[in-house]
């Protein structure tokens, strides 16, 4: 910082993380805090853009888990990003080279990792809720479908991979829209009977999932109680009081 | 009517008014999503050649979503003031435009204008305009209204200083509020978007805002942005609240997907006006609106986002509110996906609006999935002080924490108004002017007066 620099009130700076107090010069921001934000975009910028690297996620998946019935690559009809972005309805259907993929018995749960809005929320923070969860899960006896990776994926993409798997309940891990403060944060959704024809209303979502925000392993814990509640009442969603994202609010959609 | 136009020997034609407009309308992302935009840049402007021999009347006597299905045209129709619309009443809207630009138009002629218009109208001849065009008929347009302080003077830029927090602590809410006043925000109104929709946690919030206004004399008006419903609870339980907020849209469908109908908003306003809180004439209503909101409810009725938006104002103009802003990059890429679709379309919305009579602001801003920076808002930003927007947002370093997206901060309000030479709400500069924020620069008292005051902390 320049010695041209002032702070007013810089005992404010510990009472909120928005950013107040900030050194000014003239009517303008300083230099520093300037950049501190460009870097911070930056950084939530590369989290949308950044492809999820569906390999390497497999291989921690598989080297750091035990997954019964393994892992399965899949994408949405959106074919890359720039699509995604402005048409939000392909990120919800399967493709169907991957339809093709998907079959077999009924199972208790499907799990799907999606990259959503945040690639890097996905590789940061799906693994270490999963490593909580899955072992607590196949403990209680539930069964698994593969575990699928997809790419271009929104929240209603677990819909037609619950329904093709015949999954009793789904559970969505995807990236949240990416904010200033944190461009890593991971959304988790559970929906009873997933099929096709669900909404936003069916589901129950815990959100805000990263290193300083909800901890990977009491969002673990806290999904692993929705799931039991999600399986004795075969439902999900408004019914059952759950927390229901309004439509401006459900950015990872 | 036979809506039809040939550019290059190539005959295009519009299925209805609604066709024309959608196609007439400037290139965005929500059109292509809607499935309602041109297919080529041939047929863009062929649609705006169309739209341009148009008569106004049209608008009349075709209504885009029928009167018995939708309560917004039905307000429409029946509030049109047809002796205010008698000296356009012949002209095309591209003789409207032209009318528009002219020397003799001016903010008294406009504003007489004003009950003759719908928003048909006004989103017709925008869509005719080019940026220059949308700065140069705002910028005539004085819209005034008035509850502490009075918004929308000539020469003057009024901002909402919005302090949110991710949880609603009192003290952090409190650090943003003291932040801003002392870089000369909050002279619209100081608004919260609260974490969490309740009735209790309103009424917590206003209290904190009345315990500072109170303890300092600021000459400002609290709201918390809370479902209507929500804050009527909270006045019920006694809150001291000044302005009650809403979003809204321009169907009915996309309002009750807000949980709100005209006869609602008219009990809200009703119960906030009892309250009397700054005197019988004051403006009480605050409403924010969007581009994309109908279309995202699936409630569009195949009418382009940006008539939608425009049919908006006219809800908001029954109510005779003291704020409107268009909260113009919140809603996504799918809607307006850059810099420039985002800069249209603000200039369009505080167009639309000025021209219906609302006192327009904006909410500079945008999300971290559209292709837009920091620079698309200093542009717009700057544009919008040329063209005469009432008030803008002041949010510490342009960084909501609590909504995750990026407005304008109370530097760039103090940029703007520097460079031209835009002041705050005359009762809010002589505030400043005075010894109260010398005073709230006092760390001490101030953080006692927060911790343990009577905001109900």
């Amino acid at each position: 910082m320049t010695d041209l620099a002032r702070t007013r009130l810089p005992g404010l700076r510990a009472l909120t993380p928005a950013r107040v107090a900030l050194p000014t010069v003239g009517n303008s921001i300083a230099t520093r805090e300037v950049l501190a934000f460009q870097a911070a975009h930056a950084l939530a910028r590369d989290a949308v853009h950044a492809p999820l690297d569906m390999a390497e996620m497999e291989r921690r998946l598989k080297e750091q888990l035990t997954l019964p019935a393994g892992t399965v690559q899949l994408r949405s009809n959106a074919p890359d990003r720039a699509t995604y972005l402005r048409a939000p309805h392909l990120g919800r259907t399967l493709h169907e080279d991957s339809a093709a993929k998907l079959s077999g018995e009924a199972c208790d749960l499907v799990i799907v990792i999606a990259d959503g809005l945040s690639s890097k929320a996905v590789e940061r923070n799906a693994l270490p809720v999963l490593q909580h969860l899955v072992p607590a899960l196949l403990e209680l006896r539930w069964t698994l479908a593969p575990v699928a990776l997809v790419q271009q994926g929104r929240v209603a993409i677990g819909d037609p991979i619950g329904q093709r798997l015949r999954a009793r309940c789904s559970l969505v891990l995807i990236g949240e829209r990416p904010g200033l403060s944190c461009a890593t944060s991971l959304g988790a959704y559970i929906t009873a009977h997933p099929r096709v024809e669900c909404n936003d209303a069916n589901r129950v979502c815990l959100s805000n999932i990263h290193e300083t925000g909800l901890q990977p392993q009491e969002a673990a814990m806290q999904l692993l109680e929705l799931l039991q509640v999600a399986r004795v009442a075969g439902r999900t969603g408004a019914a059952l009081g759950g927390q229901v994202h309004g439509l401006m609010a459900l950015e990872s959609d | 009517m036979l809506l039809r136009h040939t550019i290059d020997s190539v005959d295009y034609r519009f299925d209805s008014l609604k066709d024309l407009l959608a196609k007439a309308s400037p290139a965005r992302s929500g059109g292509e999503l809607a499935g309602l935009a041109a297919r080529s840049a041939a047929e863009r402007v062929a649609a705006q050649m169309a739209l341009a021999d148009l008569p106004l009347r049209a608008f009349l006597d075709e209504q885009l979503i029928p009167y018995e299905t939708d309560e917004v045209t039905r307000l429409i129709c029946d509030t049109h003031d047809a002796a205010a619309f008698a000296p356009v009443a012949a002209l095309t809207v591209g003789e409207f435009r032209d009318l528009l630009l002219t020397d003799d138009v001016d903010g008294e002629f406009l504003c007489a204008l004003s009950p003759g218009l719908t928003p048909e109208m006004a989103a017709a001849v925008s869509k005719l305009m080019r940026v220059q065009d949308l700065i140069a008929v705002a910028r005539k347009v004085e819209v005034v209204t008035r509850f502490r302080t009075t918004v929308g003077l000539r020469g003057r830029l009024s901002t909402r200083l919005q302090p949110n927090h991710p949880t609603d602590d009192l003290t952090g809410i409190a650090a943003s509020m003291v932040d801003g006043l002392l870089l000369g925000s909050g002279d619209a109104v100081i608004g919260i978007n609260p974490a969490g929709d309740s009735a209790q946690r309103t009424g917590e919030l206003l209290r904190l805002i009345d315990a500072v206004r109170e303890r300092y004399a600021i000459p400002t008006q609290s709201c918390v942005l809370a479902h209507v419903t929500t804050q009527m609870a909270a006045l019920q339980q006694g809150a001291p609240l000044d302005l009650m907020f809403q979003s809204i849209a321009g169907t009915e469908k996309a309002n009750a997907s807000f949980g709100v109908s005209l006869a609602l908003l008219k009990e809200a306003h009703d119960a906030t006006r009892s309250l009397n809180r700054a005197g019988p004439d004051a403006n009480v209503m605050y409403f924010e609106t969007g581009q994309g909101s109908a279309l995202s409810a699936n409630a569009h009725h195949g009418v382009d986002q940006q008539t939608c938006e425009a049919r908006a104002y006219a809800v908001a103009r029954v109510f005779k509110p003291m704020l409107v802003n268009t909260v113009v990059g919140f809603i996504g890429p799918e809607y307006l996906y850059d810099g420039k679709q985002i800069l249209r379309a603000g200039l369009e919305d505080h167009f639309c609006g000025k021209l219906l009579g609302l006192p327009m602001g904006c909410d500079v801003c945008y999300t971290n999935h559209a292709e837009a920076d920091q620079d698309d808002m200093d542009t717009l930003l700057t544009v919008l002080g040329v063209a005469g927007c009432n008030y803008i947002m002041g949010v510490p370093g342009a960084d909501d924490v609590m909504l995750q997206y990026q407005s304008t901060s109370f530097h760039d309000a103090l940029y703007v108004r520097s460079v031209l030479g835009l002041r705050p709400a005359p009762e809010f500069e002589a505030w400043l002017q005075g010894e109260m924020p010398s005073q709230l620069a006092l760390p001490s008292p101030l953080l006692a007066a927060l911790g343990s005051g009577g905001a109900g902390a």
